[in-house]
């Protein structure tokens, strides 16, 4: 959006001269292919414990970076001055490291071809720069929320925090020159009710973090006032719930849960890094080999999954990724088959696949960029229906709303989540809340369980500031869409139980 | 220049440009102290380097150097009993932009609502100059600080392609020298090393994995070679493949694994939360658990700031305050805390604030965690040669919580789980999704052995300065089989 203004400070700093500098620099000491980095990222944080301020705390990281091929073998480094001496010396230190690291390659890097996009400048869209907005209007909103719900019976404690990003970022490889800024924000509010014998449950607001400004809080894309108003009925019910009797039911899961099955079983699973095995000792591998491209059945057919950098407001949304590559989206899994993956430009050319969808992202100057998430949403059914009509297709279940608690292994295979509210489901209407209910299954099981998915009034964009990736780690923020959704026979703990009570 | 050969003179250097000059952190700490206006100031400069190495299938991927330089000015506004407090942390700040820094955080602390754990700063326990360390100018490292590592690592992966294995792993070296002064007066530095090798073998066909892992403070003492070696016996073990079900099995906790469920549960021992009665260590009824017994063993989980290759801050440094820290405490020194002693709960993370809440001792968060048992004694192969029948694992990952009443947490087996019986490993093992709470599990732990320094797989990215023993478990909740391998 054009009334957005470039950060006139990140803009002010001579990034092309520094560029030159440095992209000179490293050619000058042999390599063969040179880009350079510079960023200013701002973080502020508030966090309210009962409306008391528990924290308030701004950063602001800027640094420049120089990532190099020397003989075929990567050299990166960063440095933390914006000026022409810190720019030489890390393109001096990438070669450096690059020639160190020679003695252990065995794999030239080749990267995939990109057209020249020239001189760029991207803005996502927000109406309200949240760092233009006063932190004692933001304490005093939240405050103002806090004492809401710690005025309503059995609300015992209140957390509330927001969470706020503004990337500045300058990228060049000569063939593409991009000035870009986005803004994320994440407000979040947390009731807690302890009872009498010690026993207590929590309850969260369902927002999503977004790619949007400080609108967000009062009235764009989110009704917190409606929100919060239903939470303290909703947390007294869940406290005086039955335990849930573990077994096999029939599940409707919200987008506000299952934008994280989403993540954790279809996102990470597609990243081609993982499936090559370039994770393998850390985040790990992915079941979904790159021999299976093509023919696994990841789901039922009514499953269309696709990959996107450009989703409005999405959080992994950009447009131009740190190598250069526009934006895009694609499939990944067409009718329940898996038909594609998540790309570099380094793994675009080792796999013989054309142009990377541009996936590769550092989450700071000092971080190399590899391959991280795109927005990878589920598509909902063009004329499906609506929740409450899923739930009325349902005898025995559950029906699972807002995220909390995940895990999954390795390869993507086995995994377990909680939610904020579980609703008994019988003779398709709700029966009142559960407690301590987990859902367990492994991915392909799951996923081809899926019977139904809900029309586009059900679709959601949610997402996470905090996915983890990588050594050293780096973490990125990404948005997952999704409707709602009907899945036969999972398997449902009891956590109580789990822990052996 | 790599850090066991002393430190390179980058506190001195000047970074020149047409935008300004960076100071030494010393003078930057001197230089935003004197632009204080406000009643009270707590300036933090924090000078990083590091350098990492991360390889796949016996080759290099990723590699880097990096350095950064954090200025951070707390401001404190007081007004009767209260203090408001604004907090601005910036990179790579400049001579001439301190002092907008300065009032930033003074902006910030006015408009700020007053702080819920306000206390009066930190003074120093002995009068006089700060310590000569003071003046020093920070470490550094470089990346020549893999050199002689690199080398062997080069071989392991020769040794490795022979002998159809294939290493993965991440090797990194981490120095931060933190400078530390105050508006009472407060002159402190701490220079924290930090750093850690993980190495995976897998079989040529990745269906075999073995891992280990160290922490180092300096590299020079690690072996690759011993550890490749190490890890070549584990996947030998695997030739034999057995099939088992989920259920509750009597099982083997290599170190490693014990570190990554105490250092959460660690994690979750805030005395705040447990006064508000929402985690594991709240009293029901009010107050919290500290005086019960956890374990009927005599175990000792503590936490020493001197611990021998484990040293850590002396004192405690708080950038923002959250609900275990407060900046307010900034300087209070910290000693040996046993959070544990003789399996009886003997403290929570406490600040200043928390402590006068509970009536407890002011006992803040220390950055290494050790558990030990008596005299406790033998190996993970001692404990396998005393087993009938049972499971010895490698390591654990993606644990998380999932029901903080109990501290139940869930996650995976990873890169090896072995069966045990009459005494010896006679197979591997299908990996399995746990569901255990570290809590509950302290009063199944039948059997410890001796205390290693050891490096926790899960939360090493977060935590790495931990000493554990292998512990024996009875009944340790395996929930259902993971196909991972």
């Amino acid at each position: 959006m054009d009334q957005n203004q470039l950060d006139p400070e990140f803009a002010a700093y001579p990034l092309r001269e520094l560029a030159d500098t440095a992209l000179g620099q490293a050619r000058k000491l042999g390599a063969s292919h040179a880009d350079f980095r510079a960023e200013r990222i701002r973080g502020q944080q508030i966090r309210l414990s009962d409306g008391g301020l528990e924290t308030q705390y701004d950063t602001d990281d800027l640094g420049l970076a120089v990532r190099v091929v020397v003989d075929g073998t990567w050299g990166f480094a960063g440095a933390v001055d914006l000026t022409a001496a810190a720019a030489a010396r890390a393109a001096a230190e990438a070669v450096d490291v690059a020639r160190v690291a020679a003695a252990m390659n065995t794999e030239p890097i080749e990267l995939a071809d990109e057209p020249a996009h020239g001189e760029v400048t991207w803005v996502s869209a927000y109406t309200v720069d949240p760092f233009s907005v006063s932190v004692a209007e933001k304490t005093a909103l939240l405050a103002d929320w806090s004492a809401g719900l710690l005025a309503a019976a059995g609300v015992d404690h209140v957390d509330a925090s927001l969470l706020q990003v503004k990337e500045c970022k300058f990228y060049t490889d000569g063939a593409t020159t991009a000035m870009q800024q986005r803004v994320r924000v994440h407000p979040s509010l947390t009731a807690v009710s302890v009872g009498p014998d010690g026993r207590f449950e929590t309850m969260r607001t369902l927002a999503p973090p977004a790619g949007r400004g400080h609108e967000y809080l009062t009235g764009t894309g989110w009704d917190f006032p409606a929100e919060l108003a239903a939470i303290p009925a909703l947390l007294a019910e869940k406290l005086a719930a039955p335990s849930v009797e573990a077994g096999r039911y029939d599940l409707v899961i919200d987008p506000s849960n299952l934008f994280l099955t989403i993540h954790e079983s279809i996102g990470h699973a597609t990243e081609l890094d993982r499936a090559l095995g370039y994770e393998a000792a850390y985040a790990g591998t992915s079941f979904a080999t790159f021999d299976k491209l093509g023919s696994l059945q990841y789901g039922s057919p009514i499953m269309h999954v696709t990959g996107d950098r450009t989703a409005e407001h999405g959080l992994a949304t950009i447009g131009f990724d740190d190598e250069g590559v526009a934006g895009q989206q694609w499939d990944l899994i067409a009718d329940g088959i898996l038909t594609g993956y998540q790309l570099d430009r380094r793994m675009a050319r080792l796999k013989s696949l054309g142009r990377s969808n541009g996936c590769a992202f550092a989450d700071s100057p000092g971080h190399m960029p590899i391959q991280r998430m795109a927005n990878v949403s589920l598509q909902p059914a063009a004329d499906g229906p609506s929740t409450q009509e899923l739930i009325a297709g349902v005898t025995d279940g559950i029906y699972i709303v807002g995220d909390k608690s995940w895990s999954i292994d390795m390869q993507r295979y086995n995994f377990q989540f909680t939610g904020q509210r579980f609703f008994r489901i019988r003779n398709g209407q709700l029966a009142g809340q559960l407690r301590d209910v987990a859902y367990q299954a492994t991915t392909t099981d799951f996923w081809n369980s899926m019977e139904a998915v809900g029309g586009p009034q059900t679709y959601v964009l949610g997402g996470a500031f905090n996915c983890g990736k990588g050594q050293p780690g780096q973490v990125a923020p990404v948005s997952h869409g999704c409707p709602s959704v009907v899945l036969r026979g999972i398997r449902i703990l009891n956590t109580a139980e789990e822990a052996g009570s | 220049m790599s850090a066991q050969s002393g430190p390179t003179q980058s506190g001195s250097e000047v970074a020149q440009s047409g935008s300004g000059v960076a100071l030494s952190p010393q003078d930057t700490v001197e230089r935003a102290l004197a632009a204080a206006r406000s009643d009270d100031c707590i300036v933090i400069a924090d000078e990083s380097s590091s350098a990492n190495l991360r390889w796949a299938g016996n080759t290099l991927t990723t590699n880097g150097v990096a350095r950064s330089r954090q200025l951070t000015v707390i401001a404190i506004s007081r007004r009767g009993g209260e203090a408001r407090v604004g907090v601005v942390s910036r990179a790579g700040v400049l001579e001439h932009q301190i002092a907008g820094i300065v009032a930033e955080a003074e902006f910030a602390a006015a408009e700020a609502s007053p702080a819920e754990d306000a206390q009066p700063l930190v003074t120093s326990m002995t009068d006089g100059p700060p310590a000569p360390s003071w003046q020093e100018p920070p470490l550094v490292t470089e990346i020549g600080v893999f050199g002689r590592f690199a080398a062997e690592l080069g071989g392991a992966f020769d040794a490795a392609a022979s002998g159809a294995r294939k290493l993965y792993g991440f090797a990194e070296h981490q120095l931060t020298s933190t400078y530390l002064g105050t508006s009472a007066g407060l002159r402190l530095r701490h220079d924290q090393p930090t750093g850690r090798l993980e190495l995976n073998a897998k079989s040529a066909d990745l269906i075999k994995s073995a891992w280990a892992g160290v922490g180092s403070r300096d590299f020079t003492d690690v072996d690759v070679v011993s550890m490749d070696a190490e890890l070549a016996q584990r996947l030998d073990w695997a030739a034999r493949s057995v099939e088992l079900p989920a259920g509750r099995y009597e099982t083997l906790l290599p170190p490693t694994a014990v570190a990554d469920l105490l250092v959460y549960m660690y994690w979750s021992a805030g005395a705040k939360d447990a006064l508000d009665g929402r985690t594991v260590f709240s009293k029901p009824g009010g107050g919290t658990r500290v005086g019960e017994a956890l374990a009927p063993l005599p175990l000792s989980l503590h936490s020493d700031p001197a611990a021998a290759g484990l040293q850590c801050a002396p004192f405690v440094i708080a950038h923002a305050s959250s609900r275990e820290s407060s900046v307010f405490d900034n300087g209070l020194p910290t000693s040996r805390t046993d959070w544990i002693a003789d399996g009886t709960l003997g403290a929570l993370i406490q600040t200043r604030h928390t402590a006068l809440l509970s009536g407890q001792p002011v006992t803040p968060a220390i950055d290494n965690l050790i558990l030990t048992a008596g005299g406790a004694e033998g190996t993970v192969a001692d404990l396998v040669s005393r087993t009938s029948r049972g499971l010895l694992l490698t390591c654990l990952w993606y644990i998380r919580e999932v029901d903080p009443q109990t501290l139940l947490l869930t996650g995976l087996t990873r890169d090896g789980v072995y069966l045990v019986e009459n005494g010896e490993v006679t197979g591997a093992v299908n990996n399995f999704r746990f569901n255990e709470s570290p809590v509950g599990m302290l009063s199944r732990i039948t059997e410890l052995g001796a205390t290693t320094p050891t490096l926790p797989r899960e939360w090493g990215d977060f935590f790495t300065r931990t000493a554990m023993p292998p512990v024996r478990v009875e009944g340790f909740n395996m929930s259902s089989v993971s196909q991972a391998s």
